[in-house]
């Protein structure tokens, strides 16, 4: 039998136009509710950064002794900023991802009684997020002000990373979102793939502690080219060189994150869609 | 308008759902059963056409479980059928459930916003209407507290009057008429007779089958996911009435009946102005319904009822026993009920009577009776014409005045 559904299966382009103010509004309504019912609201967002920071700091700097590479022009030093500047990156990932897989299941009564573009769900989610990690940045940029590290004419080149990693980090959400909703248990495998992830990402060591080969079994493998593979090292080496060397990423290391936040929605999108007619039965 | 002049276009709908056995929801279920759920289909709509005109007031009865809720969902988009189209045209609102989508942390000011945006409003259109939405929900002292504080009846209220300010040239409306307390019933009744006048297109299912004869003018009866008729609201919900009750209680008159049975209504008299049980009476007269009861056991604080229907199927009076707090503690055995009534303003025409027992709460029947009684009124003294009742009072021209219903 073939099925004729009543609209295009996505939600058209028109749509999400007009659904501009229900994204805003559901972004106001994740940052709102995240920290309502805490004494300290919003400080929460900087205080929990601040706590991993300092037990990264502690054990790597002082147990593993990581030696933090000078920063090339600023010649910067300093193990916590130069973890900073890529866990803060690293968090928005993991909160974004992890926030991205719950957004469908966290509003299923919304989507069995109402219509709207479902996808601006796990949109609002990342964009709450996104806003989040902006406030972090600027407290770092601040504090990175009074170690002598003006980042002011770098914040465009921020930006601009910024845009690319949520747009990756909107991809994954979408397809793990909507997978969840089918396969409860994605949710462990997803914990455990973020950690493999994050020892395969430059944030707590820097990038130069990879080494370019290794033996495996009589094999040579050029492992710095595998390593390089993952998006996430580019986006940490790029926040990186914005932040701490105060210098603009390589131009292949930017077009290797566009490539990678075009596919991650591509397919983010395919997925989505694929699992998207029976949300309102399966939730 | 649409050129074929349908708001709602549903052309060969089918939808299937899946009850699983065991849910097969954990990746490693699925891959122990190589991806096979165990799952049964079962088809809640099965190949369902049907048109709602611009501007009718279409309303879906049927059982539970007849689907009628299923194709409501189909046409709000929330459910995608396995085949067929749905076509609404126009700007389509759904009030399926009140306030879903309010955060309960966030005040009520800012879920109106919210969930006007959810619903499709914008904020400029949202600012217009917002004084409206916080009237019409009663809640101007509350509109800052959170939701989370607020009483069941305030969540339901404020939920409804956004929804139904969205202002939608098609509403499509799920069980929710009786939400809020009489006052609000009333305000959104208005509400929607304002909706109906603009010319909107209202789609509602109900198990409330009173209140979907008197807003609805036509109506859909669904059977098992087949649509077994479509046309005027009255005659639909009479034939449904009596292939759904049929079963229950086997009735001799001809009329419909249902209920539990502990105690029945066994005879229902219409007694003329001599006290004599008639078919035929005059507009003004002294009449007297009488209800005769039997129960087969004891039975607290029933409550009893009279209705009179119109040829057409229109309510015209519903008066009940717990309305006058006349309700005895409890019956036994058998009695009467009469409804005593001094001048008939019944116009000249023919009309039926129903009569119920329910009990306390009126949730539960014993025995009601539909339609059972079919009487004749020829005109009278209040020489009134048109329409179906004769209105009390004076005319007062130029100064010359007369009795609407003089007194012989």
């Amino acid at each position: 039998m073939r099925a004729i559904y009543c609209g295009p299966p996505m939600a058209t382009l028109s749509e999400l136009t007009d659904a501009r103010e229900l994204f805003q509004n559901l972004t106001l309504r994740e940052l709102r509710g995240k920290y309502k019912r805490s004494v300290l609201g919003w400080l929460w967002s900087l205080i929990n950064p601040l706590a991993t920071m300092a037990i990264f700091a502690i054990v790597f700097r002082f147990v593993l002794r990581i030696d933090p590479p000078r920063g090339d022009p600023s010649a910067l030093k300093s193990y916590p900023f130069f973890l900073l500047s890529g866990l803060l990156a690293w968090n928005f990932l993991s909160a974004g991802m992890t926030g991205g897989m719950g957004s469908l299941l966290a509003n299923g009564n919304l989507i069995k009684k109402v219509y709207f573009p479902r996808e601006i769900l796990t949109a609002s989610v990342t964009a709450s997020w996104a806003v989040q990690f902006c406030i972090e940045l600027s407290v770092l940029a601040v504090a990175l002000a009074f170690v002598g590290n003006v980042v002011v004419l770098w914040i465009p080149g921020v930006l601009l990373v910024l845009a690319l990693q949520a747009v990756f980090v909107y991809g994954i959400g979408l397809a793990l979102g909507a997978l969840v909703v089918y396969f409860r248990d994605v949710q462990h495998l997803v914990g455990i793939a973020l950690q493999l992830w994050f020892y395969a990402t430059p944030v707590i060591y820097p990038v130069e502690y990879v080494p370019r080969v290794a033996q495996l079994s009589g094999y040579e493998i050029p492992f710095l080219r595998l390593y390089q593979l993952n998006p996430m090292v580019h986006f940490v080496e790029a926040y990186r060189d914005l932040l701490y060397d105060l210098r603009f990423p390589p131009a292949g290391s930017l077009a290797y994150m566009a490539g990678a936040a075009l596919v991650s929605v591509a397919a983010g999108r395919a997925i989505f869609n694929r699992f998207e007619h029976r949300l309102a039965e399966e939730l | 308008m649409t050129s074929t002049g349908a708001a709602v276009v549903v052309e060969n709908v089918s939808k299937r759902f899946r009850l699983y056995h065991e849910r097969n929801d954990s990746l490693k279920v699925s891959l122990l059963r190589r991806g096979r759920a165990r799952y049964e289909e079962f088809w809640a709509l099965k190949d369902v056409s049907l048109e709602v005109p611009v501007g009718a007031t279409f309303g879906f009865v049927g059982e539970n479980g007849s689907g009628k809720s299923t194709l409501l969902k189909c046409m709000a988009r929330i459910l995608r059928p396995e085949t067929g189209t749905v076509r609404v045209e126009g700007k389509m609102s759904a009030l399926l459930e009140v306030g879903a989508g309010f955060h309960p942390e966030l005040s009520g000011r800012d879920n109106i916003f919210l969930n006007g945006s959810i619903l499709g409003l914008s904020k400029r259109e949202l600012d217009s209407k917002f004084d409206e939405i916080v009237e019409f929900a009663g809640l101007e002292r509350f509109i800052d507290t959170p939701v989370k504080n607020y009483s069941s009846g305030m969540f339901v209220r404020l939920g409804f009057s956004v929804a139904i300010n969205v202002d939608p040239e098609v509403l499509l409306v799920d069980e929710i008429l009786a939400v809020g307390d009489e006052s609000f019933q009333r305000r959104c009744g208005e509400k929607f007779a304002e909706l109906r006048s603009e010319g909107k297109t209202i789609v509602v299912v109900s198990h409330a089958l009173e209140s979907v004869r008197t807003l609805c003018d036509t109506v859909a009866w669904l059977e098992h996911g087949v649509v077994q008729e479509v046309g005027s609201a009255g005659s639909v919900i009479d034939r449904y009435l009596g292939v759904a009750h049929a079963e229950r209680v086997d009735d001799g008159n001809g009329g419909s009946r249902w209920g539990s049975g502990e105690g029945r209504v066994a005879k229902i008299e219409l007694l003329g102005p001599d006290g004599a049980a008639t078919h035929t009476v005059h507009t003004g007269d002294a009449v007297t319904l009488r209800l005769h009861y039997a129960t087969t056991e004891r039975i607290e604080q029933p409550v009893f009822g009279i209705a009179i229907v119109s040829l057409e199927g229109v309510l015209l009076a519903g008066p009940n026993t717990r309305e006058v707090d006349l309700v005895p503690d409890y019956i036994e055995g058998e009695g009467t009920v009469d409804l005593v009534i001094d001048e008939l303003s019944l116009l000249a025409g023919t009309y039926d009577i129903s009569a119920s027992m329910y009990d306390y709460t009126c949730q539960h029947p014993y025995d009601h009776r539909h339609r059972v009684v079919r009487f004749d009124v020829e005109p009278g003294v209040p020489r009134q014409v048109h329409g179906l009742v004769a209105l009390s009072g004076s005319w007062n021209v130029d100064g010359a005045t007369a009795a609407t219903m003089p007194r012989s």
